[in-house]
């Protein structure tokens, strides 16, 4: 570590950035994962989010770019995730229609969509989202630059308890798990299992568009077809390890932010020879968590007993 | 046929009824006519898709066709293209006979590149023939061990194999970056940081008297040996059992997990060997270029072959044919290079919407047929 010094804040600047990055990274996670929460917690599994989350994100740097203001992205990738989460839930509620092979079916065509659509606006550079200034307190530059925080990171970190409250106090929360632990319940109970699940998969579309929105709009704040590489999916991964609990997945989105920053961090401090090996570190880190958490024998106990991830 | 040959008591008239009228049957119920409607409605929507964006649709489909079967120069490039398709198609169908869902066959077709070009920087000086087989083994070890490790983690961990194959793509790409940037860097690649060449004298050559490399050859010969192994093998069997119904399977006695391992291990295996064909045939060396989307359309080859080894062969010619047909797309009309991929995206959701339309619950079959007789 002859290079550590780079920096006045040597090896301290490492869990420094890994903070901020953990802060900065986790927001695509934090809401894709919330979404397919609510998504897997109705017994359907969305694996189709990482195409929602490349489509909204082009949707939300063109809106943004054309309309001047990067809330109207936000509003038109919300509303690209609802349509592509309505083309999910649609398919799936068919007979025989399996819903993992709609989900990669489904991130297939949203990442080739967004390539085609999003040709003209790979030049243009669009208006940013606002980001908060918590690092006031400091003098020292990467403390401040770690505590950036940006409004849809601390949106997401409120909707994480509101959305755990919803599940486990509201009526709609109930409705929900019963149709996920068991549709033949919910179905004597007089409920429309079919629509709870497409609502539900809407639902998780426009989170896991507002996710999207955060990667073109703010970090890394551009539209190129290399944006998104997998949060989508480590997001669906990640769900699982956080045992189908909106808070435990606010823990495990910042885990993984940590984990996504660990190359560019070792990087700052001059250690960039194993750059793409430690770009495998978050990739790594979710199979090890799938390993861990999963069992050969039974299903998690938490699970949705109509999901059908595990078996 | 010859009439002495068929036993007396089975009458050949009725015999050969009742099959047409099963085959009618099968057709109006809607095992034929329901993914043959959901290939018109993918072109009747992709020929909005291009229209809106100010092409005309038919101008489209008929360079499409020029470009994958029109002349023979672009045929062979079609060839080219659908030899690892057959390969990462077979990928995803291995493993999918019993009912696994594989989509990782872009990481084992670049862990399988990666393994060819090493093996050659360790074995210089042996013969074409050995280094080739040499190659061939070691890409079908590299990437069957890939996906092999997808099905041991499916099997003793209950790992979601979707998932988890997928994270492994991410990880095999990013192992290929590292590799040929740093161990297996070949110093005279600046641009495009690859491993050493292979030798020209150690790369496939072409077929006699067409312009098609043994690629080729190696996929029909893995579709053929699958089908072989899958419908005519008291393996096959065992797997029909294990995807209809595993834990039957189990009571029944076959070890599951050594099953789906080994049905992995050999999709792997298939997508391995596609990158020793992309490296030992197209490129020389192993870069980023093997990262070519081969692995994404294989998962579209095998679901609509519906799993079927035989028909992953001429599933993967039309689908190497329109990748082939892309670059025509783009000097003809401007279109982006992705719009071989709306394409295939707008076929694969309405190939699988179709399911819904199959069998006994399409509306055409509760139509009344005449009928040919009580059978």
């Amino acid at each position: 570590m002859d290079a550590a010094d780079a920096t006045a804040l040597g090896v301290w600047g490492v869990p420094l950035a890994l903070l901020g990055g953990a802060i900065r990274v986790s927001t695509p996670f934090l809401f894709v994962s919330l979404g397919e929460c609510i998504t897997e917690r109705s017994g359907r599994v969305n694996l189709g989010l990482e195409g929602t989350l490349v489509m909204a994100a082009m949707s939300a740097y063109g809106a943004s770019y054309l309309s001047g203001s990067p809330w109207l992205g936000v509003l038109a990738a919300g509303t690209i995730g609802a349509v592509f989460g309505a083309l999910h839930g649609f398919l799936c509620g068919r007979p025989r229609v399996n819903d993992i092979a709609v989900g990669i079916a489904l991130m297939l065509f949203g990442i080739g969509l967004a390539f085609f659509l999003g040709k003209p606006l790979i030049q243009p550079s669009a208006p940013h989202l606002p980001a908060i200034s918590l690092g006031f307190f400091s003098d020292v530059p990467q403390v401040r630059s770690a505590l950036e925080v940006n409004v849809l990171f601390l949106l997401g970190v409120a909707l994480a308890p509101a959305l755990a409250w919803m599940l486990s106090r509201t009526r709609w929360g109930l409705i929900l798990r019963t149709v996920g632990e068991s549709a033949e319940a919910a179905r004597a109970l007089g409920y429309d299992v079919g629509s709870v699940r497409f609502w539900a998969t809407v639902a998780g579309g426009v989170l896991a568009g507002i996710g999207g929105s955060f990667l073109s709009l703010y970090y890394p704040g551009s539209w190129n077809e290399g944006l998104s590489s997998g949060q989508g999916l480590m997001a669906v991964a990640l769900v699982i390890f956080a045992r189908w609990q909106p808070v435990r997945c606010l823990w495990a989105s910042l885990l993984f932010g940590g984990a996504s920053a660990l190359g560019p961090a070792l990087q700052s401090i001059g250690i960039g020879s194993g750059y793409y090996l430690f770009n495998v570190a978050p990739y790594a880190l979710t199979l090890v968590i799938l390993v861990l958490s999963s069992s050969a024998a039974k299903a998690a106990a938490a699970q949705p007993a109509e999901l059908t991830i595990q078996r | 046929m010859d009439a002495s040959l068929i036993p007396e008591t089975t009458a050949a008239p009725p015999s050969a009824r009742r099959i047409s009228r099963a085959f009618v049957a099968r057709v109006l119920s809607g095992h034929v006519l329901a993914p043959l409607g959901a290939v018109v409605f993918t072109l009747i929507v992709f020929g909005v898709f291009v229209a809106l964006a100010g092409v005309s649709p038919l101008d489209v489909y008929a360079s499409m066709y020029r470009g994958a079967f029109g002349t023979w120069f672009s045929f062979q490039n079609t060839l080219l293209r659908a030899a690892p398709l057959m390969l990462t198609g077979l990928c995803a169908a291995l493993p999918a006979r019993l009912g696994l869902i594989v989509i990782g066959g872009e990481g084992a077709l670049v862990v399988g590149g990666v393994s060819a070009a090493a093996t050659a920087m360790v074995l210089q000086g042996v013969s074409p023939l050995t280094m080739q087989l040499s190659m061939a083994l070691a890409a079908m070890l590299g990437g069957g061990a890939w996906i092999g490790a997808v099905g041991a983690l499916r099997s003793y961990r209950g790992v979601n194999e979707t998932i988890s194959s997928l994270l492994l793509t991410y990880i095999a790409i990013a192992l290929l970056n590292h590799l040929v940037e740093g161990p297996l860097k070949d110093p005279a690649s600046l641009n495009k940081p690859s491993t050493p060449h292979i030798g020209e004298a150690n790369m496939l050559g072409t077929l006699p008297g067409v312009d098609v490399h043994w690629g080729l050859v190696f996929g029909v010969a893995a579709c053929a040996f699958s089908y072989v192994l899958m419908d005519r093998s008291v393996f096959g069997f065992a797997a029909k059992i294990v995807g209809g119904n595993a834990r039957a399977a189990r009571l029944s006695g076959l070890n599951v997990p050594r099953l789906v391992i080994l049905a992995c291990f050999m999709g792997g295996a298939a997508a391995g060997l596609a990158g020793m064909v992309e490296v030992s045939a197209v490129h020389g060396t192993a870069n980023v270029s093997l990262v070519a989307g081969y692995g994404y359309t294989g998962i579209l080859v095998a679901f609509l072959a519906r799993h079927n080894p035989l028909y992953v062969m001429p599933v993967a010619l039309v689908l190497g044919g329109i990748n082939a047909s892309g670059g025509l797309l783009q000097r003809t009309f401007g279109l982006p290079d992705a719009t071989v991929s709306v394409l295939q995206g707008i076929l694969f959701v309405s190939i699988l919407a179709s399911e819904s339309y199959r069998g006994s619950e399409f509306s055409l079959a509760r139509l009344r047929l005449p009928s040919w007789g009580r059978s």
